[in-house]
């Protein structure tokens, strides 16, 4: 039989002896023997590690990685984006990845320290005064800011842009149901958010703007600031790390909070994950954070050291009346994270914002001589746009998938009501070369 | 040179020395990064965004070489506890060995290269592998259908409580209560808030279970569901479970099964045979995936039929002979994840399922509770037993009789513990407990290192009837590479990023709302 345990069959019957006990059978006697399954549950005999690996292995080839043969130009939030292997070699390491929340900080300092450079990078990044050690990811970390705006405001209304990650606004949508918050769009208009206050909406707690936007469109943050001093709501803004690497930085705009997926700071595309969300705020919020966050201390001896902290916050303290359920989060895609903004530096980060607007921008130029192609809309962008087709979108990136392209990603119906609508990311990884054959092929397909 | 900005890099020779930040290691002008030459032209970005719209200057990141950087990083590896370097028997973790076989497997570009919004065709492998591991957790907990995308145990709870919620709204109710028992894990309370809910507490009894005739008092109309993990926190079976459930279900509410501890019973007892509607596993515990210093997990969520139309959309679903799509359940409650959940944790546990198969998978609770068992009977002689019963996978111990005698904590023997090359067992949970003492050795430790840790506490117990001895122990520990830690201080002087602590009027909270509320 195989599995990990390191017992022989001697050790096993000695410990029985031991307990007084005849068979391990008996270890469950409390168990009443109507509950207990009278055979084995209905799987399959357990099989070696290699056939395992090998059987997985099979199922793995059906499915169409990215890569040489499936270039990509999909994003929508998740980015084929350069991890050098320095990342992915640090981000292995065993002491962090088999380690678990450090409750014993004595022992536990490398995750503490390395969290706590994460959350200094990401307050620095955004503009922001405090950051957390992470959350899911950037559906959840949206969440997340949405609960702190109605805990600080009193308030159960949200303004939400259509710009924010449709799935996001549909994992909003579910979370609202249980507290009852009340949901109110805010439409994109020429691929920016207009922020007017719609007639007769409730006061919101939070106006949630995305940066840049699911279009791909570069928001006006300062609209934000202003629709929010207007009604007296926290202004939440959902950044994509790498873009805030040449984007003015939100805190510097007014914002007070920015969430964000962090995917795009080292992590594999992974299927959707694990990721991991970001989430930072003002310090006056800092009581008010979910998750969790490390702060510096001092040892008994005097010397620098960390810990978990405002732990009273959390909902192993708190039980009922915690503002958030988090406990186990994305720890190890927040180290993940950190190391990849170091190994990037100001300028690095800079230059993968900027090598990919630029490929952006030349493979939009390219797409516009493609005949019955067109931009849905033509407010600045940075690495992401979206493009009106003349075909169904979906039918364009199944034809471009024959080509050897993941051509983006078709937009939801609320954005491009005739299904036209396709999402296209360009990332520092695409070639000129890769960017001309792709408009080749998609002039082909939509022909 | 002198003084070139930045610092020289720690001691790697002595675990001991602090390590600098990456901001103290940083100088003006160092890079690591190098990104491919792709012959995009290198058109100005002034020239294709408006320039407001830019920053002035790169955000202040650390400038490093990658030579210091992968240093940086390897000493703080070195610092840090880990399930690799031994026995981590904290209760209610599962702290068990993370086989390396999956670490090749998550490396797969098959897998990790395959982007979230993939049309379903171009990821049948990933559609397969999903719903065979829903399948496997439907089977093993006796449930009809289950979703992935809960990304912990604590998302799992919430989107089980959302599914009770809708479940009961179709049949025209309002519930409003939750029950939970005063042993419960603290996220129960706190998602049964966030759905919504009001958290009523039942007692435990004194032998350890749910106290039936509390229960029947709190029970009504009102009551949604009832949140419970068997065995419970306290390590102890729950033997009235059928009778608990007759409670609720004869007023109309549903069982919610917190899966935290399904390593004692996977394979041996089902949640569906004792009652349950819902289960939520946590797949970092049970399925051996690694907790990643506090995450990556997944919490699958698995169903009795009547809930699975209720369930997260879209999920895979088998649409014909060996194909598969992604389908929005007809009552669906919607997403709860970005994308499919976190996916690459879902293989590597489909791996360990297949590895231990029906019977591996039984022989993994019984060694479970072997260990903890003959771990609780060693310890005896060093603590006590508030309820002394024999456990499954994990047990409580107290610390009050050592705080009576020589004025020490739970915390003090956790640290201690420490300083004796063993991990600390959860301190002061369960709450019930005074001075608790958790301890889940798993099922991948050997008796050698059952005894190891047995050794340890009776050293440590053994130490403070010597002269000093309390003192010691409240000094502890003193052998790692940091001693004990001022957390008072870090919640006082609040430093959440590097610089100086946070003024106090920084953290004052913000007025009440301007404008129209």
């Amino acid at each position: 039989m195989p599995g990990y345990w390191p017992h022989t069959e001697d050790e096993i019957q000695a410990m029985l002896a031991d307990l007084g006990l005849g068979s391990l059978e008996e270890l469950f006697a409390m168990v009443p023997p109507t509950l207990r399954l009278a055979g084995l549950a209905p799987l399959p005999p357990g099989r070696p590690e290699p056939d395992v690996l090998a059987g997985l292995r099979r199922l793995a080839r059906r499915n169409r990685a990215v890569g040489e043969d499936l270039v990509c130009f999909a994003g929508a939030g998740a980015y084929d984006r350069e991890i050098p292997p320095v990342t992915s070699a640090l981000g292995s390491r065993p002491e962090f990845v088999t380690s678990y929340t450090p409750y014993q900080p004595e022992v536990s300092q490398g995750v503490l320290q390395l969290l706590f450079e994460f959350q200094t990078l990401l307050v620095r990044l955004t503009g922001m005064e405090v950051a957390n050690a992470s959350l899911y990811d950037g559906a959840a970390s949206l969440v997340e800011a949405v609960h702190l705006a109605v805990g600080a405001t009193g308030r159960h209304a949200v303004w939400v842009s259509q710009g924010v990650h449709p799935s996001w606004r549909q994992v909003l949508a579910t979370m609202a149901a249980g507290p009852g918050y009340e949901l109110v769009t805010v439409p994109l208009v020429e691929g920016r958010s207009r922020l007017d206050l719609p007639e007769g909406a409730p006061p919101p707690a939070a106006i949630v703007v995305a940066q840049p936007n699911h279009l791909g469109c570069v928001e006006d943050l300062g609209a934000l600031r202003a629709a929010c001093d207007e009604t007296g709501a926290l202004a939440v803004v959902t950044l994509d790390p790498v873009a805030a690497g040449v984007l003015r930085a939100p805190g510097e705009l007014g914002a007070d909070l920015v969430v964000g997926e962090g995917q795009p700071l080292g992590v594999p595309l992974s299927f959707g994950g694990p990721y991991l969300g970001l989430f930072a705020a003002r310090a006056r919020d800092a009581r008010r954070l979910p998750g969790r966050l490390v702060g510096e201390t001092v040892d008994q001896e005097g010397r620098r050291a960390y810990v978990t902290t405002l732990r009273t916050r959390e909902q192993d303290i708190r039980r009922e009346r915690a503002t958030s359920n988090v406990c186990t989060n994305q720890t190890l895609l927040a180290l993940v994270a950190a190391i990849q903004l170091a190994w990037l530096g100001p300028t690095g980060l800079a230059a993968v914002a900027t090598r990919s607007a630029q490929g952006a921008h030349y493979c939009r130029d390219q797409l516009r001589e493609v005949a019955g192609l067109r931009p849905l809309v033509e407010a600045p962008f940075l690495y992401e746009f979206a493009l009106h087709l003349p075909v169904p979108a979906e039918l364009a990136i199944e034809r471009l998938a024959d080509e050897g392209f993941l051509g983006g990603v078709a937009l939801d119906p609320e954005l491009a009501p005739d299904g036209h609508g396709l999402l296209v990311a360009v990332t520092e990884r695409r070639t000129r070369e890769e960017i001309d054959r792709f408009a080749a092929a998609l002039a082909k397909v939509v022909r | 040179m002198s003084a070139p900005g930045g610092v020289a890099s720690g001691s790697p020779l002595l675990g001991g020395a602090p390590e600098p930040t990456l901001l103290e290691l940083s100088v003006p002008g160092r890079r690591a990064w190098q990104l491919p030459d792709t012959g995009v032209p290198e058109t100005p970005l002034g020239t294709l965004l408006p320039a407001e719209l830019l920053r002035d200057a790169p955000p202040a990141l650390p400038e490093v070489s990658e030579r210091d950087l992968v240093a940086h990083v390897t000493r703080l590896a070195h610092r840090q506890y880990a399930v690799d370097l031994g026995a981590y028997p904290l209760g209610s973790c599962t702290m068990k060995y993370n086989p390396k076989a999956f670490d090749a497997l998550v490396a797969w570009p098959e897998l990790n290269a395959v982007h979230p919004a993939s049309p379903p065709a171009l990821a049948q492998g990933w559609l397969a592998l999903l719903v065979a591991l829903e399948e496997a957790l439907c089977a093993l907990t006796g449930m009809a259908a289950a979703t992935l995308q809960p990304a912990a145990g604590a998302a799992g709870e919430l989107t089980g409580l959302l599914l009770v919620r809708a479940w009961h709204h179709d049949r025209g109710e309002r519930r409003t209560e939750v029950v939970i028992p005063d042993s419960a894990h603290g996220t129960n309370p706190a998602s049964v808030r966030l759905a919504g809910y009001r958290a009523v507490t039942v007692p435990t009894a004194p032998d350890g279970g749910v106290d039936l005739d509390a229960l029947r008092q709190v029970v009504g109309p009102q009551t949604a569901a009832i949140m419970l993990t068997n065995p419970n926190t306290l390590g102890l079976f729950e033997q009235r479970i059928e009778q608990v459930a007759a409670v609720v279900h004869d007023a109309g509410g549903l069982l919610y099964y917190d899966g935290a501890n399904l390593n004692a019973i996977a394979g041996v007892v089902r949640p569906g045979d004792m009652g349950f509607d819902i289960v939520h596993l946590n797949l970092h515990k049970t399925f051996a995936t690694p907790h990643g210093g506090g995450g990556p997990g997944a919490g699958p969520l698995a169903v009795v039929a009547d809930l699975a139309p209720y369930l997260p959309g879209p999920r895979p679903v088998r649409v014909g002979e060996d194909r598969y799509d992604l389908q929005v359940p007809e009552r669906s409650i919607g997403r709860v994840h970005s994308w499919h959940g976190n996916a690459l944790v879902l293989a590597r546990a489909l791996a360990y399922l297949q590895v231990h198969g029906a019977d591996g998978l039984r022989r993994v609770a019984q060694l479970a509770v072997l260990n903890a068992r003959w771990l609780q009977a060693r310890l005896r002689a060093c603590f006590e037993l508030p309820y002394d019963q024999p456990c499954l996978h994990e047990f409580v111990v107290s610390a009050a009789g050592l705080r009576r005698r020589y004025g020490v904590r739970a915390l003090d023997v956790a640290k201690g513990l420490l300083d004796r090359g063993v991990h600390a067992p959860t301190v002061a949970f369960p709450l019930i407990v005074e001075d608790a003492l958790m301890f889940e050795p798993t099922e991948t430790e050997s008796p050698q290192t059952l005894w190891a840790i047995a050794q340890a506490c009776a050293a440590l117990v053994e130490d403070l009837e010597r002269p000093g001895g309390p003192e010691r122990l409240r000094a502890a520990p003193t052998r790692t590479p940091v001693r004990r830690v001022d957390e008072a201080r870090a919640a006082r002087q609040l430093v959440p990023v590097e610089g100086p602590p946070l003024p106090p009027e920084a953290l004052r909270d913000r007025p009440a709302a301007a404008g129209p509320s």
